[in-house]
């Protein structure tokens, strides 16, 4: 396909990057609204569902964000996708440990 | 045989959604994986591209209703306040907590379920995404296909977690 030739690397790396700030976003999220009272009752953006409704809200805007940004700056360039895959692997793993029960409750209840 | 509207819709965001993911999982990785050439032949890998493109997308949508279905339905009813002196049974969040022996398939378990689920559909519309744009670019970029192959398999356990604490939850203390 002729729209398919040129392509750089950028376009995934910054869907990738973008994800892993979402990934850790939730977990950050989840990890302060865990520590910090006033925060919790700021991301009850719909009462029946609580604060995973700021949470998850707020996480997808920042996924967005993020993808919007990075897309934008590396739209046609060839970026170190294996350290961007790796930053990736972090973040998410962050989020992981950020949503992990046993963890967050460390900082109260 | 009697069905509620709230049971109905558990069984949509968990057996319905859920599952078919779990079904479109293993077709999907093994298709990303195996997009190489060199195993399958280039008009071969071409073709599956397109198809991977197909599934992958319908996959992401599938995650998305899942979490949203889950979160502004099935959750609400979950987490609802029982007036004083109701039947706990009906109130699933209480009913777990009332007892230390049940109490950790909300803290753990529910706890746990209703965070990492949102991760799935995110991880998964960042390889759709991938797969549409590079199309059949993506059969000689052997790099991008196999880390959206590692990012598939995490938003698959994601979602495991989820569908496997969604489904011994509503066994212990079930949406009616």
């Amino acid at each position: 396909m002729e729209q398919q030739k040129n392509l750089y690397n950028g376009p995934a790396a910054a869907a990738i990057l973008a994800a892993g700030i979402s990934c850790m976003a939730l977990g950050l999220f989840t990890t302060l609204a865990q520590a910090i009272g006033p925060l919790k009752k700021a991301l009850n953006l719909y009462d029946p569902a609580g604060p995973l409704s700021g949470k998850t809200t707020f996480a997808v805007v920042a996924w967005l964000a993020a993808w919007i940004i990075f897309g934008i700056l590396w739209k046609n360039k060839q970026v170190g996708f294996a350290r961007v895959f790796i930053a990736s692997l972090v973040l998410i793993a962050l989020g992981l440990i950020g949503t992990f029960p046993p963890f967050f409750e460390m900082f109260g209840h | 045989m009697v069905i509620t509207w709230r049971e109905f819709w558990t069984v949509i965001h968990g057996m319905g959604l859920g599952s078919l993911f779990f079904i479109a999982f293993s077709g999907i990785l093994v298709a990303l994986w195996n997009l190489c050439p060199e195993r399958v032949g280039v008009e071969e890998s071409l073709k599956r591209v397109r198809q991977l493109g197909i599934a992958i997308w319908s996959t992401a949508i599938i995650l998305w209703a899942t979490v949203i279905t889950g979160t502004y339905t099935v959750y609400i009813w979950y987490r609802a306040q029982p007036p004083a002196g109701a039947d706990l049974a009906q109130f699933p969040r209480s009913y777990l907590l009332s007892s230390p022996d049940r109490a950790g398939w909300h803290t753990f378990g529910m706890e746990w379920k209703e965070h990492i689920a949102w991760l799935a559909p995110i991880l998964v519309t960042a390889v759709a995404y991938i797969i549409t744009r590079y199309g059949t670019k993506l059969v000689e970029e052997e790099k991008i296909r196999k880390a959206t192959a590692v990012i598939f398999s995490i938003a698959f356990f994601a979602s495991a977690v989820a569908v496997a604490f969604g489904a011994f939850i509503n066994k212990m203390a079930p949406i009616r």
